[in-house]
């Protein structure tokens, strides 16, 4: 990802696929993994640790968006829906029946594939704009449902109280001990989606999004498959959604409206469809877009305007700049954050001597 | 008893309503007709034409007439600007960028309108009179009276222009398919900017009349919402069907909320067209008068 390779002369498919593409690729994430493990969490504060906490369960949403969309092709504007499924899953299993995270977690999460699978049904029939506008359908029934069933949504606020998640007796509060939580399962989420995209299942997901005629030729079941990636994406989005919860530590569906189902999929677009690497750097740049428009309209908005003008414009100018990010990128840069990273790395790759 | 009254009063109102969804509709079917682009950004261009036609009035004091006028053309221009700018350059790229392309476009407007004009609701008069017509037992506000007869009037207007008129044919010469339509000598890119201010002037009347009924704010854009059931049952290639499809909407979306709504508490309006457009998509994807060419996968 982050190393200078040169004179890269594969020979066989295993050393293709391999997970360290370079010898120095093992030294490369052991360093990133100190660096977020140990220094980090010692050197920052806790507001800086909440924005990489927020990061985190971001990054593990855009890469289970990615999955789905970049990977195999499908699109889906529901994925904030399918995080309330997890969400509120977790939340009730987890106060009704005073489950552990570890267990109301991955239910959430199985609850959350099973619906996406069952969303994902027409996509046998239907694609492009037609799944695009059922999964928007699906977007708007579940919130509708959540909303108005108060044996899932727990009473009229439509919000549940979760207690924090405990290890081994301890209850994770501070905004340091959340940084390791997450840190876990974003780590996990990248590792497993790695791993599963130079699998056969993950190789058969491309050959349905490149071709998917020429895919069910060469004997893909291309039915089983795409429910697959509705199932695996919907799986990423509800554990992301219960992570939201237990970070917030309430479950509510507001703040998995649709909204939020185009911010993922403004980052995987402006991060680069297609890579795990892009859906990374998505997710750092579209959550840390609010925050900086916050800070530098503080800063710099009283030169201008006045202080409630100021409150006025922060949303406006959120939803301004997010627009035309993701128009600039689709336009100019269609391969995202990603493509610039490649495009810096290759430069350096062969610096100073460029030919 | 069953109350026979409650139910007409419920269906003419759905009727009216749904014709004026079919207003926004014709902009979405215009779109996508002439150029295969899907505008997931209908609801704003409504929105926005809503502000023009209110601010030219409030601040600048204009009659209506030359407030609608600006807006019209405002709208026109903006069609146009933005199949320039956003639209062309992604001509054949996959539905995904031109779907998230509008959805970026849709932020944009979202952010805009209020930031530019002020996050109070506006109100945007029209000389016709708030008192409902009384006609037997219905109450009809004139303001969908006259949504109903800008629609059907629309639908007169387009189906002409498709059917009789040489840029008509040439539009849908354009759609059937670009290539052969470029060798017979026809200039597609004017088309695709003609269909794009076409949906402009559709959303202009459609701001004046749903910005007359509800007030001019960022809450005008959510009518777009309506606007897929509506396309999706009607066929989204077909004009007709952007009118049947939203009578169809607007009467079960009323009738469901008479009934259901005391039942489940609400929410029954923005919920029964997207269930109903599920049923539509499992058994008849291409809707009722749409093209079958729905792609099998």
């Amino acid at each position: 990802m982050i190393h200078r390779e040169c004179g890269v002369l594969k020979t066989t498919y295993r050393a293709d696929m391999a997970l360290y593409p370079l010898p120095i690729a093992r030294k490369t994430v052991a360093a990133i993994a100190i660096l977020f493990a140990l220094i980090v969490p010692l050197v920052l504060d806790q507001y800086y640790l909440s924005i990489l906490n927020l990061i985190f369960i971001a990054i593990v949403g855009a890469i289970g968006l990615n999955i789905l969309v970049g990977y195999t092709g499908q699109i889906s504007v529901g994925h904030g829906a399918f995080m309330s499924v997890g969400a509120y899953t977790a939340a009730n299993f987890a106060v009704r029946l005073g489950f552990p995270f570890w267990l109301s977690l991955p239910l959430g999460g199985l609850m959350a594939a099973l619906v996406g699978a069952v969303v994902g049904i027409p996509s046998l029939r239907i694609k492009g704009l037609y799944l695009a506008i059922a999964t928007l359908a699906a977007q708007f029934i579940i919130e509708w449902v959540i909303n108005h069933f108060t044996w899932i949504s727990g009473g009229v606020q439509a919000s549940i109280e979760v207690p924090r998640p405990a290890l081994f007796g301890h209850a994770i509060a501070s905004q340091r001990e959340m940084y390791f939580f997450l840190l876990v399962f974003v780590v996990v989420a990248i590792v497993a989606a790695l791993n599963l995209m130079r699998s056969r299942i993950g190789r058969a997901f491309i050959a349905i999004r490149d071709q998917d005629i020429a895919a069910q030729i060469i004997g893909i079941d291309i039915f089983r498959y795409k429910l697959l990636a509705f199932a695996i994406s919907s799986f990423y989005a509800g554990v992301t959604g219960v992570l939201y919860t237990y970070y917030l530590g309430i479950a509510n569906y507001e703040q998995f409206q649709i909204g939020v189902s185009i911010d993922y999929l403004a980052m995987i677009i402006i991060g680069g469809l297609g890579s795990i690497l892009g859906s990374i750097l998505g997710a750092i740049f579209v959550t840390l877009l609010p925050i900086a428009i916050r800070w530098f309209m503080e800063s710099f908005g009283s030169l201008l305007f006045s202080e409630a003008a100021v409150h006025n414009l922060i949303p406006n100018l959120r939803l301004i700049l997010f627009g035309l990010l993701i128009i600039f990128f689709l336009v100019v840069e269609p391969e995202g954050l990603n493509r610039l990273w490649r495009n810096i790395r290759n430069y350096f790759r062969v610096w100073p001597f460029a030919y | 008893m069953f109350d026979w009254q409650f139910l007409v009063l419920l269906i003419s109102n759905g009727v009216l309503l749904g014709l004026m969804y079919s207003l926004i509709a014709l902009g979405f079917v215009l779109v996508y007709k002439a150029t295969d682009a899907i505008n997931f950004a209908q609801g704003e261009f409504v929105m926005i034409a809503g502000f023009v036609v209110a601010v030219t009035m409030a601040a600048y004091g204009a009659p209506w007439w030359l407030a609608a006028a600006v807006g019209l053309a405002g709208m026109i221009a903006f069609g146009f600007g933005l199949e320039r700018v956003v639209l062309r350059p992604l001509i054949g790229r996959p539905t995904v960028a031109v779907i998230m392309a509008t959805i970026g476009l849709a932020a944009i407007l979202r952010g805009f309108g209020p930031l530019v004009w002020g996050a109070e609701t506006r109100p945007l008069p029209l000389p016709i009179s708030d008192e409902p017509i009384t006609l037997g037992p219905l109450l009809i506000p004139p303001i969908q009276l006259l949504g109903a007869a800008v629609s059907l009037l629309f639908l007169a207007g387009f189906s002409w222009f498709f059917f009789k008129s040489r840029q008509g044919i040439a539009m849908r010469a354009v759609a059937d398919d670009q290539q052969v339509a470029m060798a017979m000598g026809i200039n597609v890119q004017r088309y695709f900017a003609l269909a794009w201010g076409m949906a402009g002037v559709v959303s202009a009347l459609g701001g004046i009349v749903w910005g007359n009924l509800l007030g001019v704010d960022v809450h005008l854009s959510l009518v777009g919402l309506k606007v897929f059931p509506v396309v999706i049952l009607g066929g989204l290639d077909s004009i007709p069907g952007a009118v049947v499809g939203g009578l169809i909407i607007g009467v079960v979306e009323n009738v469901a909320a008479g009934y259901l709504d005391p039942l489940v508490g609400g929410g029954t309006k923005d919920f029964a067209p997207y269930v109903l457009m599920i049923a539509a998509l499992m058994f008849r994807p291409y809707g009722i008068f749409g093209k079958r060419i729905i792609e099998r996968v």
